[in-house]
């Protein structure tokens, strides 16, 4: 039977395709999954395979010719295969399956016991499914005892629990660690190892902290949270107001806004180069990696803009959806590793940048104020690791002091 | 639901005399009325001398005419009286289908909630009792796709006092349905003093791991024999007892179908767009990833009647041993 071959969409937004190239003729034969055509978009170009194995009757387009997707290009003659079914709908051409992104395998469907009348429920249940990407358990390795040799969640759960399953190399996920096996080093873990060697060998860490104040930065912020969030559906931190203040802080030390050329630097020069814009990066952790989005030129923008514009990168970061360019172009970061409740921290500086200051922990404390009383406010550390290669203790001091300053005197109003 | 020392063992029908008795007795806005709730005192003698003791005006005997016996019961409820309206039979329900679906459960939408319709009609239905084609039907299917009316039916004695109880307090229509089988056949522990079972909880009847069975009226004791032969084999059987059939115990159900991963749905009323149906939906909305087996119905043929012939009649009919072998399918999958 002849199957009509259409344009197939090479990405979720691709409407159109260009056919580049035949890649065969009419009256060649081609197996399933053989490539018959260069397809260009304006994303990417592909060789596309055929979904069916056959003999190409006709080219519906010229060469060089654009169509929207779903616009029929091919026919190709089907050469039944014994056992399987043929399809007379019109068949998307079989784009090339995106790279999985899922950390580890889906379970493969349970094994097939031919000649079973009850085929049609062979498959892994839902339940099955979960409970093996849950545990770790290949389906298919496992010996199923529900009707016709299926594998039912009890048999799931009975593996798991006599062996724990080795995850497959490069399968493994970092978020479900499982004791006594090797996470394979691969991709942003990588990466993120190699930025921190570089970066803890290379700069001479300094560290200092200060203590803030924040109690009317906190009260403005509660003050402004459920408008703000109503209004633009981001959850208002601490955090844009904290980077507001490291931003002015900077600009009143342009040195903390800098970095280390060390020789052979790419204009062959030797030196520090003070940045022209303050691009603030935010270190957000995930479950698997850490990521450092960049809210660009942080100081042409108010607390709320920064706040919108880190509300943003923080969401597209848990909905992995950030582009190179958000995590392009840090000059400083901060780290609001408070959030998760740390009192004091060393950061590693992100490697080509003078420093990075963490937001600590925000505690309720006893302070003796300075008419000489007890008051209880909400204190929080401010850290700051330094590349001592660009500044010194003095500067960089003055800077902490000068972003305590800055965070004390925010609040209890103000216009965001 | 505290047991209190006057409990008594009753069967259905004296549970729903004597439930009816005290809401008589209780409160003077309570009207019974229906075909021949009066002199006869009920074909099944459910209302017997409650016309001596309450008057005619209070016990009503009404004309063969349905759609009038829920047309007078809707005004009453709707100026403050308590009307319990019966239908002597499900079967012939249809001819109030208007004034149960068009009027009394849309009467607090329809007025912005200036009047409320606290209304409960009573009917027998069901099968097995060689009642054939007038005197079988389940009726469920057809009224609970409507919104503004609550369906009860109950299986245990102790279940229909708590639920008839609560269908007279509540607000809005009540259309509680009492399993003619049961009537007599299932006895039990009935406590003492006025209590009531909260309209749309259901109930677990018997607690296991491997399969949960939902289902109401008389399946809901066919299903726990059934259930308990199969424990004699080593098979546990989870049976919950839906009470109301609207509102539905998702809760309930959910929890049980997540802990025993497979779900059978067992009713006397006909599988095409039964009950069933729609607890069959809400588990694959809610819970597809904690199955482990395609959820099944076991129901009635979908053919037009029960058949008086005892062949015909067993053909529509589960029973204990069909479900038990439906329910050890359930468990082998």
């Amino acid at each position: 039977m002849a199957t009509t071959i259409t344009m197939p969409q090479l990405g979720e937004t691709v409407t159109e395709g260009t056919v580049e190239r035949w890649l065969k003729k009419p009256g060649d034969a081609i197996d399933k999954y053989e490539a018959f055509v260069e397809v260009s978009t304006d994303k990417v170009n592909s060789e596309v395979p055929s979904p069916v194995t056959g003999t190409i009757r006709e080219f519906l387009i010229a060469e060089g010719t654009t169509v929207a997707t779903g616009t029929p290009i091919a026919i190709i003659d089907e050469v039944a295969v014994a056992g399987k079914s043929t399809n007379a709908e019109p068949a998307a051409a079989s784009a090339p399956a995106p790279a999985s992104t899922n950390g580890h395998s889906a379970a493969t469907p349970a094994p097939v016991h031919a000649g079973a009348p009850e085929q049609a429920l062979r498959g892994a249940s839902p339940a099955v499914r979960r409970l093996a990407r849950e545990h770790h358990i290949d389906v298919g390795a496992i010996r199923g005892t529900g009707a016709n040799g299926r594998v039912t969640a009890e048999d799931v759960l009975a593996a798991s629990r006599t062996a724990p399953a080795r995850p497959a190399s490069g399968t493994s996920t970092y978020g479900e660690p499982v004791p006594g096996t090797l996470i394979p080093l691969a991709g942003a873990r990588r990466i993120i190892a190699e930025r921190m060697v570089e970066s803890k060998h290379a700069a001479p860490h300094a560290w200092s902290m200060v203590e803030a104040d924040v109690t009317n930065a906190w009260k403005w912020r509660s003050r402004e949270k459920d408008d703000f969030e109503r209004e633009t559906g981001y959850k208002l931190t601490l955090l844009p107001f904290f980077i507001r203040a490291v931003v002015e802080s900077l600009g009143a030390f342009p040195l903390m806004n800098a970095r280390f050329a060390a020789p052979p630097a790419s204009s062959g020069q030797a030196g520090i180069y003070v940045e022209k814009d303050v691009n603030i990066g935010i270190a957000i952790g995930l479950a698997t990696n850490l990521v450092v989005p960049v809210v660009k030129h942080a100081d042409k923008l108010s607390i709320k803009g920064i706040a919108i514009a880190s509300g943003e990168l923080i969401d597209k970061a848990r909905r992995n959806k950030l582009s190179a360019d958000d995590l392009q172009g840090g000059t400083f970061t901060v780290n609001n590793n408070g959030a998760n409740g740390s009192y004091a921290s060393a950061p590693i500086i992100n490697a080509g940048q003078a420093g990075i200051v963490t937001m600590e922990a925000i505690v309720k404390k006893p302070i003796v104020t300075e008419d000489d009383a007890i008051a209880i406010r909400h204190m929080m550390n401010v850290c700051l690791s330094l590349d001592h290669r660009v500044v010194d203790g003095y500067v960089a001091s003055r800077f902490l002091t000068d972003l305590k300053r800055r965070l004390e005197a925010m609040g209890p109003a103000g216009v965001l | 639901m505290a047991v209190s020392a006057s409990s008594k063992v009753m069967n259905n029908v004296e549970t729903v005399r004597e439930t009816l008795h005290e809401a008589m007795k209780n409160d003077d806005r309570t009207v019974i009325l229906g075909e021949d709730v009066g002199d006869r005192g009920n074909v099944f003698l459910i209302t017997k001398d409650f016309v001596k003791e309450f008057g005619p005006e209070r016990v009503i005997d009404t004309p063969i005419a349905e759609a009038s016996i829920v047309g007078i019961a809707v005004g009453m409820a709707m100026e403050g009286l308590r009307p319990i309206a019966e239908i002597q039979f499900a079967d012939f329900i249809y001819p109030a289908f208007n004034q149960i679906v068009g009027e009394a459960a849309k009467t607090r939408y329809r007025s912005n909630g200036e009047y409320t319709c606290p209304l409960v009609i009573r009917t027998p239905y069901g099968g097995g009792v060689r009642g054939a084609l007038s005197h079988s039907v389940s009726i469920e299917a057809l009224f609970y796709h409507v919104p503004g009316l609550k369906i009860v039916a109950p299986a245990f004695p102790a279940d229909v006092k708590g639920l008839l109880n609560a269908a007279i307090d509540d607000p809005d229509p009540v259309l509680f349905l009492e399993h003619k089988k049961t009537y007599r056949l299932i006895k039990g522990e009935v406590p003492g003093g006025h209590y009531t079972i909260p309209l749309g909880k259901a109930d677990v009847k018997k607690a296991g791991t491997q399969l949960t069975v939902v289902s109401y009226g008389l399946y809901v004791h066919w299903a726990l024999e059934a259930a308990n032969q199969l424990e004699t084999e080593g098979i546990s059987v989870e049976v919950v007892d839906l009470r109301s059939i609207r509102p539905m115990d998702r809760g309930t159900i959910l929890d049980s179908v997540r802990k025993t991963r497979k779900l059978l749905i067992v009713h006397e009323d006909n599988k095409f767009g039964g009950v069933g149906a729609e607890i069959s939906a809400m588990v694959a909305e809610e819970a597809l990833f904690d199955l482990d087996a395609p959820i099944r119905r076991h129901c009635a043929p979908d053919v037009p009647a029960m058949g008086y012939a005892l062949p015909l009649e067993e053909e529509y009919m589960s029973s204990p041993a069909e479900m038990a072998e439906a329910m050890r399918e359930m468990v082998r999958f």
